[in-house]
């Protein structure tokens, strides 16, 4: 190979570099005023959920509540104790905070608008956001605080759980499309979304993308009424509202990722027809979806207990995630047709299902054989 | 690199060539996926560091004994937290490893298997079912019950 082929992609690298500067710049002001709308959504959601009305001071309909907020949480006191290890402790911010972020550069907001068309993007995805719990160790065990490490320790082994039926389930859809691309799995969805073909992947990924961003009922890590909060325990002011801030980022990018894979993204129905205006749209409107779900779930469903959130993850998501990628084999190599696919994908959704509330109906007896048989005294987690 | 004769050229060819336009060198394509990456995780690094500066001016600080004390319902802490772990995180460790690292086969095969006929797939089901085996034995063992 000789010289310039070798020097030409570093000839207008200073172009490039610039654009795909501008083009993050651009995307995190974005994203701060959409993590700042998302707080004062979820307060109102969950309000009136509940028969409230949520905010109401600040400005018209409270509108104004997430900048108060801001400035409240700038200018507060972040306290570390004196016995925290100060390396972990604050580089655990920086160790949440930046994989989430990355995250967004691989997602397609319309056919054109994607930072980094990179060719295994869904990839790219599950792997960064699976890093986020380095964060939570790190946080956990640098905090020196019991709770802290219980909660840390728990939100490491949820993560990692949870982590597999998603894999799974994205490798079903990997099946079926025959792409890692997260653009390639869009268009392949012109027709119809997959959530048709794949009822029960989409069943699989909505609970275990909920246990994931960790939010209610599977928010066993930082549960305040058990573990006072987990790993925030001890971070306050401007660090803690990192903490929160990735959380709302990892729930726009699990939404855009259910949307793009299961709702079919900007192509769906239409999409490359109109125009980037009508994709855009499609995207944001697939993502509320998932948004209005997650915030939803929150006010519907009661916290699970620990053991009952492992053995969901293990006993009932991970073989029904295998036997959705065997029933996509079996389907894809004899050559069946694909309305085969619905119903023994469907009727497995349904099993599932039905499975969980039969487990759920029947007398917990757990709790007295804790009692009776309680862990060794020296280990505290 | 010729298309088609294997699973990275496969991809390649399929998107990053045709999405680039022209025939650029693989060093290329890779630096234009990265590029933003990289970039991506300077900035988000920078916007981290920002606010904790921010709030360092910002904020009021005054030093106090009882404020440098983890919280514990409000007594004073007993011993350090920094604890013995239960053994069934490792279990549950080690478990996430073996799947984790099937997951990295599945990916390429989940991609290819429908052009390689029946054989890869069956050869696949022989693969998640021996693991799926581990897991039936993992599970008769009492690894996945969390309070035993």
């Amino acid at each position: 190979m000789s010289i310039e082929l070798l020097a030409a992609p570093l000839i207008d690298l200073p172009q490039r570099w610039m654009a795909a500067l501008l083009a993050i710049i651009a995307l995190t002001l974005v994203m701060t005023f959409a993590v700042m709308f998302a707080t004062y959504y979820e307060r109102k959601v969950v309000a009136r959920m509940q028969q409230r009305l949520g905010p109401m001071r600040t400005g018209p309909y409270g509108i104004m509540q997430a900048f108060a907020d801001t400035v409240k949480l700038v200018a507060k006191e972040d306290l570390r104790p004196a016995t925290a290890d100060p390396v972990a402790f604050e580089l655990a911010v920086f160790a949440i905070f930046v994989p989430a972020f990355i995250a967004l550069v691989a997602v397609p907001f319309t056919e054109d608008w994607i930072i980094s068309p990179m060719p295994l993007s869904l990839l790219f995805l599950l792997a960064v956001s699976g890093l986020s719990f380095i964060g939570f160790l790190m946080a956990g065990w640098g905090s020196d605080s019991k709770y802290a490490l219980l909660g840390g320790m728990r939100a490491a082994a949820q993560l990692i759980s949870y982590e597999i039926p998603l894999i799974l389930a994205m490798i079903g859809i990997v099946m079926v499309t025959s792409s890692v691309n997260v653009g390639d799995i869009i268009i392949f969805q012109d027709k119809v979304p997959l959530i048709v073909w794949q009822p029960l992947g989409f069943l699989i990924f909505l609970t275990a993308s909920v246990a994931e961003l960790e939010r209610q009922p599977f928010d066993i890590p930082t549960g305040e009424s058990e573990v006072a909060g987990g790993v925030f325990i001890e971070y306050s002011g401007i660090r803690w509202s990192m903490f929160q801030l990735t959380s709302y980022v990892n729930m726009y990018v699990f939404a855009l990722l259910g949307a793009f894979v299961f709702l079919g993204g900007w192509e769906w129905p239409f999409g490359r027809d109109i125009g980037w205006g009508y994709q855009l749209f499609l995207t944001l409107a697939k993502m509320s979806l998932f948004i209005v779900f997650y915030l939803w779930s929150r006010t519907s469903f009661p916290r699970l207990r620990v053991d009952q959130l492992m053995s969901y993850a293990w006993k009932v998501l991970i073989p029904f995630a295998l036997l959705q990628i065997f029933l996509n084999g079996l389907v894809l190599v004899y050559d069946l047709p694909d309305i085969v696919l619905l119903i023994t994908s469907g009727a497995a959704a349904l099993a599932m299902v039905a499975l969980v509330y039969r487990a759920v109906r029947v007398t917990p007896r757990v709790p007295l054989k804790m009692v009776s048989n309680t862990m060794p005294a020296r280990s505290v987690v | 690199m010729d298309s088609g004769s294997g699973v990275l050229c496969r991809f390649e060819h399929d998107c990053c060539a045709v999405r680039a336009g022209e025939d650029r060198l693989p060093f290329q394509t890779l630096l234009d996926n990265w590029l933003a990456v990289f970039l991506a995780a300077i900035v988000g690094f920078i916007l981290v560091a920002t606010a904790l500066i921010a709030a360092r001016v910002l904020a009021p600080y005054s030093k106090e004994r009882g404020k440098g004390i983890s919280y514990e319902c409000g007594m004073l802490p007993i011993g350090r937290a920094r604890a013995q772990i239960h053994i069934r995180y490792y279990l549950f460790a080690i478990l996430f490893l073996i799947f984790d690292v099937e997951a990295v086969f599945l990916f390429p095969w989940a991609a290819t298997f429908a052009a390689a006929g029946k054989a890869a797939f069956w050869e696949m089901v022989l693969f998640i079912g021996i693991l799926g085996a581990g897991l039936g034995y993992a599970w008769k063992k009492g690894v996945l019950q969390w309070n035993k």
